[in-house]
């Protein structure tokens, strides 16, 4: 077992939660939009002009928009296994915050296990390694 | 028909990968446009250059280095960079400066080098850039167009084969033209064949990179008619409109939509809305259009922009191309070029080259790959954030 301390790939874009983790976003306190990445400075809908944003956790529960993998392995930043494992992608949609969100699929799980409209949670699993540490990020899983 | 422009010449490199300087590409296209055109160089007013970023300073100004490496005439210079769509903000540069009566005769010129190997941005932890983002989180560029493939797959109810039909007459299309960089007759079995790269497109779904050059040589009405080509082919519409607030569809390179939450506001599909101007400027609807060039990045998004150019119901584009309507001596021909699928991308150059094809269709001068009695022909194309056109051409 490895007893490097965990951290997340990309800091500040997900709660450390094992059990139930959640995106961190933002939403402007005027206008009422959600953004992901976070946005905290200017609003990007053309009805509102507002710079006054909360940073609130996502909804962990959302339906599969389409889905596809990756059969071969993408280029640097991404580090991949040796040997690279394909991995499957989902686009999952957030109802409360009318958005879409791309995301690793858990390992294991392979394009014909899923469908568009299926209903997936929010999980977190290792992307890579370190030497320092293991980087976590959000992925989603269907819901059994 | 006031904001009518003709177009006098048209000119291509062919594409390819050859690693020369792009430069050469260029002017061996400009030199192709101004010889069709039958104008000398030291006529040319304006010229209007579609950028390239990989090729270094020369490229961000690529307006003034195509002027330079054609020889110096005082000739004002212009350069545009809007990703894909490049090339029809270089045309529309040229229009506005024609339509203003500030010039006559304008030259529009777009040429790209690709680099060797696989486009990675750059080292390093840079969070605040989308494009690390997604390639570190392990999103490529063919997996946008895998999602909007298998969502027609899983929603409308296309198949495999039907991305292989596209791909299959594209290859025919290309076969016999002599700008396509590839020319082979591709079969269903050899898409079926080819190895996934991201289910479910495979390697023949996806298009490459390429090297290659285009320009066009335009003009105001009154000066086509001086040269006594009153009828030549005319440019009735650019549309280079920005997305709508909020995102329905996922862009590359970005992780997330724009959230449709707030009150008021409506997810929208950016490519729908590129022709919807086009037309309405032109003054034409679908039902007028005899040939078409779309952006072919994938063979399934080539049946996407069926239904965001309005050629058909949302959902029944794979019925077109089952039934033949798009290929040579269908209906509506679509991508008669070959598409980018023959070509490969090069950007800069990618929209001038939809319309020198549509401008060879319209005269009649497109040999194998005619369209009989052509007389209206539309572009469309899409690119990174929120660059996009869809240009009209008639007789």
């Amino acid at each position: 077992m490895s007893a490097k301390p965990v951290n997340a790939a990309i800091e500040g874009w997900h709660t450390l939660d094992t059990d139930k983790p959640q995106l961190l976003g933002s939403r402007c306190d005027s206008c009422g939009t959600y953004y992901f990445p976070k946005m905290l400075k200017y609003c990007r809908n053309p009805g509102c002009d507002s710079s006054d944003f909360s940073e609130v956790p996502l909804s962990r529960t959302g339906k599969i928009w389409s889905y596809t993998n990756a059969c071969y392995k993408p280029p640097e930043p991404f580090v991949a296994d040796d040997p690279f494992v394909p991995y499957a992608i989902a686009a999952v949609e957030l109802a409360e915050e009318q958005m879409i969100v791309l995301g690793q699929v858990v390992k294991g799980i392979d394009v014909d296990q899923l469908k568009v409209g299926m209903d997936v949670e929010l999980v977190l699993e290792t992307l890579h390694e370190t030497e320092e540490d293991t980087k976590v990020t959000w992925k989603w899983k269907p819901v059994a | 028909m006031s904001n009518d422009i003709a177009i006098l010449g048209v000119g291509m490199h062919p594409w390819g990968k050859w690693g020369h300087n792009f430069v050469e590409y260029g002017v061996a296209a400009a030199r192709a446009a101004i010889a069709d055109a039958g104008i000398d160089w030291k006529d040319v007013g304006f010229v209007s250059g579609a950028a390239t970023m990989r090729c270094g300073y020369p490229g961000y100004v690529a307006g003034a280095t195509f002027a330079q490496a054609l020889g110096w005439q005082g000739a004002e210079v212009n350069t545009s960079y809007a990703a894909c769509a490049s090339g029809s903000q270089a045309l529309a540069a040229a229009r506005a400066k024609i339509l203003s009566g500030e010039c006559e005769v304008a030259l529009v010129v777009g040429a790209d080098t690709t680099p060797k190997g696989f486009l990675a941005p750059a080292k390093g932890y840079r969070p605040e850039d989308p494009d690390w983002v997604r390639f570190y989180l392990g999103i490529t560029n063919p997996t946008y167009f895998a999602l909007y493939a298998r969502r027609r797959m899983d929603v409308y109810g296309d198949t495999e084969e039907d991305f292989g039909l596209v791909k299959v007459k594209n290859s025919e299309h290309g076969f016999t033209n002599p700008n396509a960089r590839y020319k082979k007759k591709f079969t269903l079995d050899d898409v079926a064949q080819s190895a996934m790269v991201a289910d479910p497109l495979r390697l023949l779904n996806v298009c490459a990179t390429s090297d290659g050059g285009a320009a066009m040589i335009v003009c105001s009405m009154d000066y086509a008619k001086k040269m006594g080509k009153a009828d030549a082919v005319k440019v009735a519409a650019i549309s280079t409109v920005t997305p709508t607030f909020a995102s329905e569809v996922v862009e590359m390179p970005d992780i997330a939509t724009d959230s449709a939450a707030a009150a008021g506001v409506e997810a929208h599909r950016f490519r729908a809305s590129l022709p919807v101007k086009a037309y309405e400027e032109a003054g034409i609807g679908p039902e007028d259009v005899s040939v078409a060039e779309v952006y072919d990045l994938s063979s399934a998004l080539e049946l996407d922009w069926y239904e965001d150019l309005q050629f058909c119901a949302r959902g029944e584009a794979a019925q077109l191309v089952r039934e033949g309507v798009t290929k040579l001596g269908g209906r509506l021909p679509v991508n008669t070029s070959g598409g980018l699928a023959c070509f490969g991308e090069a950007v800069p150059a990618q929209a001038l080259a939809q319309v020198c094809e549509l401008t060879w269709q319209l005269r009649g001068q497109a040999g194998d790959r005619q369209v009989e009695g052509a007389k209206v022909g539309i572009t469309a194309n899409q690119g990174l954030f929120g660059h996009g056109s869809s240009v009209i051409v008639k007789r």
